[in-house]
């Protein structure tokens, strides 16, 4: 007996080789993408990771008087406002009784942030019982102090290559050793607008601007979007107009969202005249690009509703309105609402197109409506990357960071009414 | 008592009618608004673009081979012409897109045909979201990415082997996008793989080619038109992409196909014309208009191109 089945020639072993590494190259392909977006993630929440905390410095203050509101008349808006800087200068000459000269002075009123004035400000005109009393309080230190504390100042480099001096860190080392440096979680970044200062910067102002972006957004899209969708499947007969709807609805969901930015510029802006920079239009042109999003969604939720539904209800005399809009449009509903959050998602995410529109400009107040100028969270995220300071690094990582979990938090939430709600037939 | 019930019933009826009249019309207006925002695309853009037309002949833009927007401020001022040739920025369009496609094409090729053809079911429920997650990523932490990450990488890299590279270079900001434009490929060519029919997998299977033959031979010309049209969908997103480029690829305007030098496309020039300072009647602010115009007919043709040639595919198997 001949024995060819035990027997395999040279050939089939370069061909089963080639089989394991053609597989193999699949995996690797799958390993890189997925590799590149641990990489990213990690370099990220490595970097940003430091920005949730800021050092702060403690001070023993001595609220005079004399100083803050010499008037008396305790006006919160005049106390807010009033000079501090003395304040200041006192209390750090109280912990450093040896430094004498005025540049030395100088240098230990720059380990401070530049903000620390508007704190004393904001602390004062919430409890005007402070004033004439002596009180131990936490104060924002300079972003530099802040990054040498995270350790990303090199002491060990030549004092002209780096932004603080000798001096400097030895005052950074006698606060340490008191106690009296701390880094805490960093409430500003949550509570704060922009800034040009790192250490007072904080995202509140662009979140909002976000919010009230989306919220136009979403009133304008959802509707629309859904509405759309119920005249393409449930109304219309096929015809060139809904042919012609069709292709144009394909094609925007490809249009460059910068485009749609150029239209909201000169119809929105141009045209319309409404307030340049505000999430009023933002929201109005990222309606119209998630709009295409919404409406592929809609439609394949309303054709997952089977005909026995309609019938049903024709059957018991139910108008044509009556039926989609009572019956088919509600079992349709948790598949469009998972479509409209992915396209809020895609919304919340989008830059280029409100670059178009002046969302881009340096904004400090916290918007309060719609109206307002603002900005969003990633342009203010692209704002801070091309900030020079080196402090905003880390900030731009956080509010990706930031970012993310609202992306994460509303695709989640998408799954989620997925899972929960919709109805296998 | 009669006639007077026949007439309330009429009545009713007629304001049922009435009612869903009304409802359609509604609905009707509602999915006009697509087309309005086509055409409302294609003329505010067109507008402009043709008031820049006035200014700029349109040869001087298709054909210039040089951009340089700087406009002098007062009309006596020397050098008060600009150069608005849209060819260098095409060539940095085309380069920092080939460069994406070079990363994007073989990895998401390879991995659509993984998760169709080898992954079980189980590995597959994993990583097919973890790539889209890719795809849902905001461009902006792309392109911070590049630029913080990625550019000195490949900077370091490039001086180590003797190479002088710009911190912004094509090279950053191409494979950057090519990784994001991975799961656009992923996605719609696991589809298209997954259209093929079983009967060719198992007659080549029958015959005796291995599953890596069977792929390379039977199910990849099968559905080679469909990855095609996947492929283009791809490009015309690297086109119009915005945000990693303006964070990575650089502002200056050279004719050069050299990968790691700092190039500008046409998104990153729409971007400096219109953000900062501008009067609205300028020929730097209307060039903006006529480049996007430029890029939409641009994206657009090479989508209804792609459309065409998946729809045409999906037929054939259906």
């Amino acid at each position: 007996m001949t024995e060819y089945a035990l027997t395999t020639s040279p050939s089939l072993k370069r061909r089963h080789a080639k089989e394991a590494r053609f597989k193999w190259c699949g995996r690797i392909a799958i390993m890189i993408a997925l590799g590149f977006l641990v990489l990213m993630f990690s370099a990220i929440i490595f970097r940003g990771m430091g920005a949730f905390q800021q050092t702060k410095i403690s001070l023993e203050v001595t609220f005079s008087e004399l100083i803050i509101d010499p008037s008396s008349a305790r006006d919160p808006q005049e106390l807010a406002r009033a000079n501090y800087k003395p304040v200041l200068t006192a209390a750090l000459a109280k912990t450093f009784p040896n430094v004498t000269d005025r540049n030395g002075k100088k240098r230990l009123y720059k380990l401070l942030s530049s903000g620390a004035v508007f704190e004393m400000g904001k602390l004062v005109s919430d409890n005007p019982d402070l004033i004439g009393t002596s009180q131990t309080i936490w104060l924002s230190a300079s972003s530099e102090v802040d990054l040498f504390m995270k350790g990303k100042i090199d002491a060990s480099l030549d004092e002209n290559l780096r932004r603080l001096s000798d001096a400097d860190i030895a005052y950074i080392k006698t606060l340490k050793s008191g106690g009296m440096i701390k880094k805490k979680f960093n409430t500003a970044f949550f509570t704060n607008g922009d800034s040009r200062e790192p250490e007072m910067a904080g995202i509140l102002g662009a979140a909002l601007g976000s919010f009230f972006s989306l919220l136009v957004c979403f009133g304008i899209a959802f509707p629309l979007g859904i509405m759309t969708a119920v005249y393409l499947e449930e109304y219309a007969r096929k015809s060139k107009l809904t042919d012609l709807i069709e292709v144009n609805i394909n094609n925007l969901a490809a249009v460059p969202s910068i485009v749609f930015g150029l239209l909201g510029l000169s119809i929105f802006l141009g045209v319309f005249h409404i307030p340049r920079s505000t999430p009023l239009v933002g929201g109005m042109v990222l309606a119209l690009m998630t709009l295409p999003t919404i409406i592929i969604a809609a439609r394949a939720s309303l054709r997952s509703v089977p005909h026995s539904i309609r019938q049903a209800a024709y059957g018991l005399g139910a108008s044509k309105t009556q039926t989609t809009f009572h019956h088919v449009v509600p079992l349709a509903m948790p598949g469009m609402l998972t479509g409209t959050i992915l396209g809020m998602a895609q919304a919340l995410g989008e830059t280029a197109p409100l670059l178009m529109i002046g969302m881009v400009a340096f904004i400090v107040d916290i918007p309060h409506g719609v109206t307002d100028a603002a900005t969003s969270l990633p342009v203010q995220i692209f704002l801070w990357a091309d900030s020079p300071e080196k402090g905003f690094v880390e900030r731009t990582s956080a509010a990706i960071i930031v970012l993310l979990m609202f992306l994460i938090l509303m695709n989640l939430l998408a799954v989620f009414l997925r899972k929960k709600l919709e109805r296998r037939w | 008592m009669e006639p007077s019930v026949d007439l309330t019933l009429r009545h009713a009826r007629r304001s049922t009618q009435i009612k869903e009249l009304a409802i359609q019309s509604i609905l009707i207006a509602s999915s006009l608004v697509a087309i309005l925002t086509t055409i409302g695309i294609v003329a505010s853009l067109a507008f402009e673009a043709f008031r820049f037309f006035e200014k700029i002949p349109l040869t001087d833009f298709l054909f210039g081979l040089e951009w340089s927007p700087q406009m002098a401020i007062r009309k006596d001022q020397v050098g008060s012409s600009g150069a608005f040739g849209v060819i260098p920025l095409l060539t940095g369009t085309l380069l920092i897109s080939f460069i994406a496609m070079l990363v994007a094409t073989p990895l998401g090729l390879l991995s659509a045909v993984y998760l169709a053809e080898y992954a079980r079911p189980k590995t597959r429920a994993i990583i097919k979201p973890l790539l889209e997650l890719l795809a849902g990523i905001p461009t902006v932490v792309y392109g911070f990415f590049a630029a913080l990450v990625v550019a000195p990488i490949i900077r370091a890299g490039g001086s180590g082997v003797g190479f002088e590279i710009s911190s912004e270079s094509a090279l950053a900001a191409g494979l950057v996008m090519g990784i994001m434009l991975v799961p656009f490929i992923s996605s719609l060519s696991d589809d298209v793989i997954n259209a093929v029919p079983q009967a060719l997998r198992d007659a080549s299977l029958g015959m005796g080619a291995t599953p890596a033959e069977t792929i390379t031979k039977v199910v990849l010309p099968a559905a080679t038109p469909g990855i095609m049209g996947s492929l283009l969908l791809a490009i015309s997103r690297a086109i119009g992409e915005t945000m990693i480029v303006v964070m990575a690829a650089g502002l200056a305007a050279k004719l050069s196909l050299n990968p790691i030098e700092a190039v500008t496309t046409m998104t990153v020039q729409i971007v400096t014309l219109l953000t900062g300072d501008q009067e609205f009647d300028s020929a730097k602010t209307l060039a903006a208009f006529a480049i996007a115009l430029f890029l939409f007919i641009l994206t657009l043709g090479l989508n209804v191109i792609a459309l065409k040639i998946v729809d045409k595919y999906k037929k054939q198997y259906d």
